[in-house]
């Protein structure tokens, strides 16, 4: 099997070199729905005639499944959040450390990436930087649900049956904080976090009777909202803006315990073959006017400085109807997943969905 | 002596593409599999060999118990396409005009030629609360307010036999169009009422197709993974969804294979115990001439 493997692989990458000799250089670009949009890919593909960009779409977990399935080959450039880096790269060795000189760091907000650098640095090697940041969070209809506060509205029986969440661990999360829980204080202590995780996955149940469905991307999201088969859900607040702009009653509402915040990131993988179109990427869309056209595409702000002010008009105006300074105060960036956790979070959603309802 | 290297030589070609089929896209992968699923994980990036991943399916209910649901609800779709699938495949084989016959036929396989995700997207366009029946519904007053069809059992099961009742059908109609007229003919003359003729002759006869059909349908609708899903909703607890999470949402490449391994042996025993039961073989059903 393993010289079946070797065989294989040694194949392919003749390939690979064989056609990248032939042709200009291609950035292969791993990420999310919306971080790749055609204008800015022309635009770069106009800047660097010698690079093609390809994209694959993906979310968290599948960057990281598809990325350990070949020892981090077959992408150039990747953007799983900040964290899942650390774990990731610890048990699976996935990731490639990065040249801080080669990225514009003057360009990027000093809060995130120190931040993302206090979750990503293995051994003294950072291995990450950030680029878009958002949160995660309730939207509401407020024509029907006017009254929406925090997470624990999910669960309330005002709203049975019109309420929607998407069953992975921010919702774990989200729910721990509504009970009055701190989980990430909780981190260093198993014991603890699964009895906290015990008592989410009770409420969780429970509240299993008032929820319609659970989403899974913002496509469904978005139509469950749309229709109004859906008044209340658990939200990427990008998706919320773009729902803003098409109906002016659905809002974003930040929990009083405090939004859920993710910061995507750029990490090269261990055997990525194009590092210099690589970060010629990163620098070219933290530029300020890609940034812009960027931040239309994702929905989310750009980890520059001045973020909030490079959003298009229409989502700077849901953002400001959504946050205030309080609100922005109040953030709960996610802290890195200790290894081991994921698993007990893991088995608590498991028992979600199995559990009976109606 | 040249002639026979020449046979050797067409049937070594032959049977090429073959042997590298099974052992390339079958059999090594689940060696590989079966490989992993008996790695433990003792810490980050270290392995021990044994069997405790078996030991976790069978301690945690919530993984035994969705495996029998599977298989469970698996066998009440293949028996509800049976139901569904023999007087359609009867028609076609028996009844039907001889022209008609192919045009028959071909319009029971143009659902094939639209994608599962998009025959799924259909259901879900048409069953929503805001969708045509919940609408049509409450335009001819038979309900007050909305009604949701989707995120239930009974949808999941519905979508299931629609997707899968073709694959009952064919080999039904190739079953029963062997058969002789006459056979059935000369049950009425010797005094047989319908049900006689149908149960004593019709029956017996079709039944390689019968077993040939349940088999594929079975195993096609344990290890479906889009329609239940889509259609399941917050219900929805399918085995290979199992599968999916462990191996991509949970980074748990080694309990992942297990149920992979768990999937294929349950339902392999289903499928025994099946032919066991209506005393049929391999042989006599799927790979009948």
């Amino acid at each position: 099997m393993k010289s079946t493997f070797a065989l294989a692989a040694t194949t392919a990458l003749a390939l690979i070199v064989a056609s990248t000799a032939a042709q200009a250089e291609t950035l292969r670009l791993l990420t999310w729905g919306g971080y790749a949009p055609d204008n800015v890919i022309k635009l770069f593909e106009e800047a660097n005639p010698d690079i093609t960009v390809e994209v694959t779409l993906s979310n968290n977990e599948e960057m990281v499944a598809k990325l350990r399935a070949t020892g981090g080959a077959g992408y150039d450039l990747a953007q799983p959040s900040h964290d899942r880096i650390f774990a990731a790269q610890q048990e699976y060795n996935i990731y490639k450390p990065l040249d801080l000189s080669k990225v514009d760091t003057a360009a990027l907000a000093p809060n995130l990436l120190e931040g993302v650098k206090a979750n990503a640095t293995i051994d003294g090697a950072l291995y990450a930087v950030p680029h878009q940041w958002g949160t995660s969070g309730i939207v509401a209809d407020i024509s029907k649900a006017p009254d929406v506060k925090g997470w624990g509205d999910l669960c309330n029986p005002e709203y049975k049956g019109r309420t929607s969440m998407r069953l992975r661990r921010t919702i774990l999360l989200g729910t721990a904080f509504s009970l009055g829980k701190d989980p990430f204080a909780l981190y260093g202590d198993k014991a603890a976090y699964q009895t906290m995780l015990d008592e989410v996955t009770e409420k969780l149940i429970a509240c299993k009777d008032n929820v319609k469905t659970y989403w899974n991307g913002g496509d469904d999201l978005s139509t469950l909202l749309l229709s109004g088969e859906v008044v209340v859900s658990e939200a990427w607040d990008s998706t919320a803006f773009k729902l803003y702009g098409q109906n002016k009653n659905l809002v974003y509402v930040p929990p009083e315990t405090g939004a859920l915040a993710w910061i995507d990131t750029f990490v090269i993988p261990r055997k990525g073959e194009a590092d210099d179109a690589a970060y010629k990427w990163i620098n070219f869309v933290m530029k300020p006017e890609i940034v812009k056209l960027m931040s239309d595409s994702t929905g989310a702000i750009a980890a520059v400085s001045n973020g909030i002010d490079l959003l298009p008009d229409d989502k700077k105006a849901a953002v400001k109807a959504a946050f205030d300074e309080k609100d922005l105060a109040n953030l709960k960036f996610f802290a890195n997943i200790p290894a081991g956790l994921e698993d007990m979070e893991g088995k608590a959603l498991e028992r979600i969905k199995a559990a009976a309802s109606n | 002596m040249a002639r026979s290297d020449v046979t050797k030589l067409s049937f070594i070609l032959l049977f090429a593409p073959f042997a590298l089929w099974i052992a390339l896209l079958i059999i090594l992968p689940q060696l590989g599999i079966g490989y992993i699923s008996l790695r433990e994980k003792v810490g980050p990036g270290e392995y021990t060999f044994g069997v405790s991943n078996y030991v976790a399916f069978l301690s945690e209910p919530i993984y035994w118990n969705t495996l029998l649901r599977t298989a469970w609800m698996s066998i009440l779709v293949t028996a509800m396409a049976l139901i569904v699938g023999f007087p359609v495949a009867y028609y076609i084989a028996k009844i039907a005009q001889r022209r008609s016959r192919a045009a028959l036929f071909l319009m029971c396989l143009i659902p094939l030629w639209v994608s599962d995700l998009v025959r799924a997207f259909g259901w879900i366009v048409i069953l929503r609360e805001t969708g045509l029946v919940s609408s049509f519904l409450q335009k001819i007053g038979l309900v007050s307010g909305p009604v949701e069809f989707l995120y239930n059992d009974a949808t999941v099961v519905m979508g299931l036999v629609y997707t899968v009742v073709l694959f009952m059908i064919v080999p039904l109609v190739s079953t029963l169009d062997g058969m002789d007229n006459s056979l059935i003919e000369a049950g009425y003359n010797l005094g047989g009422s319908r049900f006689t003729v149908f149960r004593r002759i019709v029956v017996p006869y079709a039944m390689p197709g019968i077993v040939a059909g349940c088999i594929i349908v079975f195993m096609l609708t344990a290890g479906s993974y889009l329609t239940p899903i889509l259609l399941g909703g917050k219900n929805s607890m399918w085995f290979t969804e199992q599968i999916y999470e462990q191996f991509v949402t949970r980074y748990n490449w080694e309990s992942g294979a297990t149920f992979g391994v768990l999937l294929l042996v349950f339902t392999s025993f289903v499928v025994w115990l099946g032919l066991r039961l209506t005393d049929q073989s391999l042989a006599s059903t799927v790979a009948k001439d």
